[in-house]
């Protein structure tokens, strides 16, 4: 995978001449392959990791399994579509395993949630069952551990 | 009680390292931000881990046989040959120590007699010293220079030799320079060795961390096997610093004696160690890769914004250190490692703490993760700015 995509998901406000310095590579040559993954839609976006653990009134989240009946022409990407249009819904993806869709779903508290599965998903057509898990505490997000940071424990040695 | 009086002469007169001082204040300050470790940031690769713990469950906490498990010697023989054409006989030229630091102090106390000489090339690490001293050896020094890339020169070592000269201690990849050398700066050097008929013990422990050019053991030139003893281990190539395992390699006769010195003050090394040592040789290359490649961007990171603060700062192409000059801010080493620690947090080594040629130098590890390292860079940036 190209180390220069590794580093951007890994902080994305790394300059281009600390970039340049980490790959080797021209500042140059460095913007230009920034711009040519954003073109391609391969970079979607620069976003901040936020612990929302740590804020007030940040909702609540909850993971959905969804079983679904696949349409004839277009698979599972009809419905797929269909979920993902709802605002609530902040991620969805195609599963291997004993369910089809995967979602996450924000609300501000756990009856939006509960009201937005019953009522709104649970009754699109071509969705057979829902099963609905809520986060209590992540851990570790997306890489990011978000538990308070550990220590270096390394002693001074030469 | 005058302990001065009852305890051993020769190691009292050996001075305590002057760094423990600047190491006591970096202790208690919280909130420092780093760049003095030498020693990997990364964990033991998980597959390493658990050869370890596998040997722990299934009970196998014996002592090993004095010269290391036969297995783990063959292994290191297969893994010498694979990387740096070394051709050692696992039952009898092999010994595995705690760490590559016990395998130096045998080495040498095998080596040299009292009143003999020890040329010693610095800045480089800090034990080679006193233990010569230990032996009631003499340390001679030779101080590598900046210009020659901290490389030791053919004429360096011809002008410390003396008629007392017994053995050379080579340490290349360095340890705080990042100097290397390479096989031709070490094929003339060992004519100047074999001229004077020197022993040498060559203390390769980062010989995997090197960023252009594989690294090359001066045992594998022609003549110098026979009066070389190589000294390597885990803790870097590995990450594997807290398991306390290394090996030194050599002609059968040195190695024998080595053993026979290992086996009255240390019996055998760590087994649990040693379980996982074997696992680390048979399938721990990619591992090895993968670390080499993260050091190396943080390298060219921290040399690339040394030298854009105007700190002029070599090209360090093996280990994980660079070396920066600061003589440009006319602070002394420890000056300027001590202001920078009291008004940024940021703890960096002296450079005199490996020789006094390192006088004009600090060394920078860069065993830590970018964030940490743009950071800390950021807050010497600042330092500078404002002196
Ligand atoms: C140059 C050099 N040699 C030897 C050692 C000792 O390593 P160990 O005893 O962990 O193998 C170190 C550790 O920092 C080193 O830098």
């Amino acid at each position: 995978m190209d180390k220069l995509l590794r580093l951007l998901s890994d902080n994305s406000t790394y300059s281009t001449s600390e970039l340049s310095m980490l790959l080797g590579e021209s500042e140059q040559a460095i913007k230009e392959r920034i711009d040519a993954y954003e073109k391609q839609g391969v970079i979607k976006g620069y976003r901040a990791v936020i612990n929302w653990e740590k804020v007030a009134d940040s909702g609540v989240t909850a993971y959905i399994e969804l079983k679904v009946t696949p349409t004839k022409d277009k698979g599972f990407d009809e419905i797929a579509e269909r979920v993902m249009a709802f605002e609530e819904v902040s991620s969805v993806s195609l599963m291997a395993g004993t369910y089809d869709l995967g979602l996450t779903v924000k609300g501000d508290t756990i009856q939006d949630v509960s009201s937005f599965v019953s009522r709104k998903l649970s009754t699109l057509e071509g969705v057979l069952s829902t099963a609905t898990h809520f986060f209590l505490k992540r851990y570790k997000y997306d890489g990011t551990v978000l538990t308070d940071t550990a220590v270096d424990e390394r002693c001074m040695q030469f | 009680m005058d302990y001065s009086k009852y305890l051993n002469k020769t190691i009292q007169s050996v001075k305590p390292s002057g760094i423990r001082r600047f190491f006591d204040i970096v202790n208690e300050m919280d909130d420092v931000i780093s760049l003095s470790i030498g020693e990997p940031d990364f964990r033991t690769p998980w597959h390493v881990r658990k050869a370890g713990i596998d040997s722990l469950e299934n009970g196998k906490t014996w002592y090993t046989p004095n010269r290391g498990f036969k297995k783990l010697c063959q292994e290191i023989s297969g893994f010498v040959n694979r990387k740096y054409n070394l051709d050692y006989n696992p039952d009898t030229e092999i010994l595995v120590t705690v760490g590559g630091s016990e395998a130096l102090d045998i080495a040498i106390r095998c080596m040299v007699n009292p009143g003999e000489e020890v040329l010693v090339h610095q800045p480089s690490f800090v034990c080679y010293e006193p233990l010569t001293k230990m032996c009631g050896a003499q340390a001679v020094v030779m101080n590598t220079k900046a210009e020659n890339d901290f490389r030791l020169k053919p004429e360096e070592l011809e002008a410390a030799i003396t008629e007392k000269s017994k053995l050379l201690i080579l340490s290349y990849p360095n340890n705080p320079t990042g100097a290397i050398m390479t096989k031709d700066d070490l094929q003339v050097l060992s004519e100047v060795i074999i001229k004077h008929d020197l022993l040498v013990i060559s203390d390769e422990i980062y010989s995997e961390l090197t960023y252009k050019d594989k690294h090359v053991s001066i045992a594998s030139l022609p003549g110098m096997r026979e009066r070389t003893v190589v000294i390597n281990g885990f803790s870097k190539a590995f990450a594997m610093t807290g398991w306390r395992l290394g090996y030194a390699m050599g002609p059968k006769e040195i190695i024998a004696m080595m053993t026979k010195l290992h086996q009255y003050c240390i019996m055998s090394a760590p087994t649990v160690a040693q379980y996982a040592a074997i696992e680390a040789l048979k399938n721990g290359d990619k591992d090895i890769e993968h670390m080499r490649s993260e050091y190396d961007m943080r390298r060219r990171l921290v040399v690339g914004t040394f030298n854009a603060m105007g700190l002029e700062t070599f090209e360090p192409l093996g280990a994980f250190y660079c070396f920066p000059c600061i003589k440009s801010t006319g602070l002394t080493s420890e000056e300027f490692c001590t202001k920078l620690l009291h008004s940024k947090h940021v703890a960096i080594v002296p450079g005199d703490a490996f020789g006094e040629c390192g006088e004009g130098f600090v060394r920078v590890s860069y065993s830590y993760s970018i964030n940490h390292l743009t950071e800390a860079l950021g807050r010497i940036k600042e330092f500078l700015e404002e002196l």
